[in-house]
């Protein structure tokens, strides 16, 4: 039986049907889920997209994080369910608390576009445990190139937490070459202390599938290092 | 109906790009004598009931729960409107009587000022 990956649509999610084809490419059932609702259908795991839910009005992801939904994808992740939240969606992890730190405007003020090389900083986490050793692995550290899209990405947490982040290994994702949004410590993503709950401002779910990814040594748009992203998910949650 | 009124600032220590970009803006307006902005939020709430300190004390916690996020914001002040003179209700605030009597923070601070403001608005 393939693994049922939840998608919630929020009023305003962008990214929503790009996230459905990169879990179907993986060999996973994309399963669409309403924010209106307190109803899961039963998934195996969630993605919070990416997008501009409720117009980033008050906060970049503050008001979905109190949408109905919100409340079951909570206590979902704490029954260890992998949750997934990739740009707004990973303003609204931190907005509802199940990830510590939080999500400002960009330093220098502008909305930023562009293949981002980000170096994979813990694979042991729900989303992250197929890039062990995969992709291009340069000194045991996976670096991946995935695409960029955000006005608001700049990760900012108090220096206590940060030095947990770091110090327990939680920073899952690190930019590479630039930082392009003034985030600390160059924090491209980070997950909790049970690695079932990653957030990450990149968009994995547009480098998964030839012709529409970044450009790689090999060819344009050839890019996919986004899917084993996904894969990491199913292959967790697949009986052994 | 009694209105609360709830600012929220950036938290101090952290940069504030969209204040940068305003101070920016104002500099390239000549206004060099502008040396920083902050752009923070006013929410002006209206509630049901009596204007007390348990109406006030219950939006504050609204304040730090979901109109600030305290990991990146503070906030600054929850008071009734007009209490500082502006926004709405403010004339019905000063009838009713809820809001300070000292207008200390009006005054000018030196003669000169002083000087100065009663000319404008003269």
């Amino acid at each position: 039986m393939a693994v049922r990956v939840g998608i919630v649509t929020f009023p305003g999610s962008l990214d929503d049907r790009d996230a459905a084809r990169a879990v179907r490419l993986v060999g996973g059932t994309p399963v669409p889920l309403w924010h209106g609702t307190h109803d899961l259908d039963g998934v195996d795991a969630i993605i919070l997209p990416g997008g501009f839910s409720y117009g980033d009005y008050l906060r970049a992801g503050a008001i979905a994080s109190l949408s109905p939904i919100m409340s079951e994808v909570i206590s979902a992740a704490s029954t260890g369910m992998p949750v997934l939240g990739i740009c707004n969606g990973f303003q609204m992890l931190a907005e509802a608390h199940l990830l510590p730190g939080g999500l400002i405007r960009n330093d220098h003020g502008t909305f930023v576009c562009r293949d981002q090389r980000l170096r994979v900083e813990n694979t042991t986490t729900a989303w992250t445990s197929a890039y062990a050793g995969a992709v291009s692995s340069v000194a045991g550290a996976t670096e991946i190139t995935i695409p960029l899209k955000n006005g608001e990405g700049g990760f900012i947490a108090s220096a206590d937490t940060i030095a947990r982040l770091e110090g327990e290994g939680h920073v899952v994702f690190r930019y590479l070459d630039v930082n392009p949004n003034g985030s600390m410590n160059d924090i491209a993503g980070i997950t909790n202390a049970r690695g079932n709950v990653v957030g990450l401002m990149p968009h994995p779910e547009h480098a998964v599938e030839p012709g529409f990814g970044p450009d790689t040594t090999d060819a344009m748009r050839s890019g996919t290092d986004g899917l084993p992203l996904f894969a990491s998910a199913l292959t967790a949650l697949l009986p052994a | 109906m009694p209105t609360i009124v709830v600012e929220v600032m950036p938290k101090a220590e952290l940069l504030d790009p969209q204040g940068k970009a305003v101070a920016g803006a104002l500099a390239r307006q000549g206004r060099s004598q502008i040396l920083g902005v902050r752009v923070g939020k006013r929410f002006e709430i209206e509630v049901a009931g009596p204007a007390d300190d348990a109406i006030l004390a219950e939006v504050a916690v609204l304040a730090d729960e979901l109109l600030a996020n305290l990991v990146i914001e503070d906030v600054i002040s929850v008071h009734f409107a007009g209490a500082d003179g502006f926004g709405i209700d403010a004339t019905a605030d000063f009838a009713s009587g809820n809001v300070t009597t000292d207008t200390s923070f009006d005054e000018a601070s030196t003669p000169e000022a002083q000087a100065e403001i009663r000319e404008g608005l003269s």
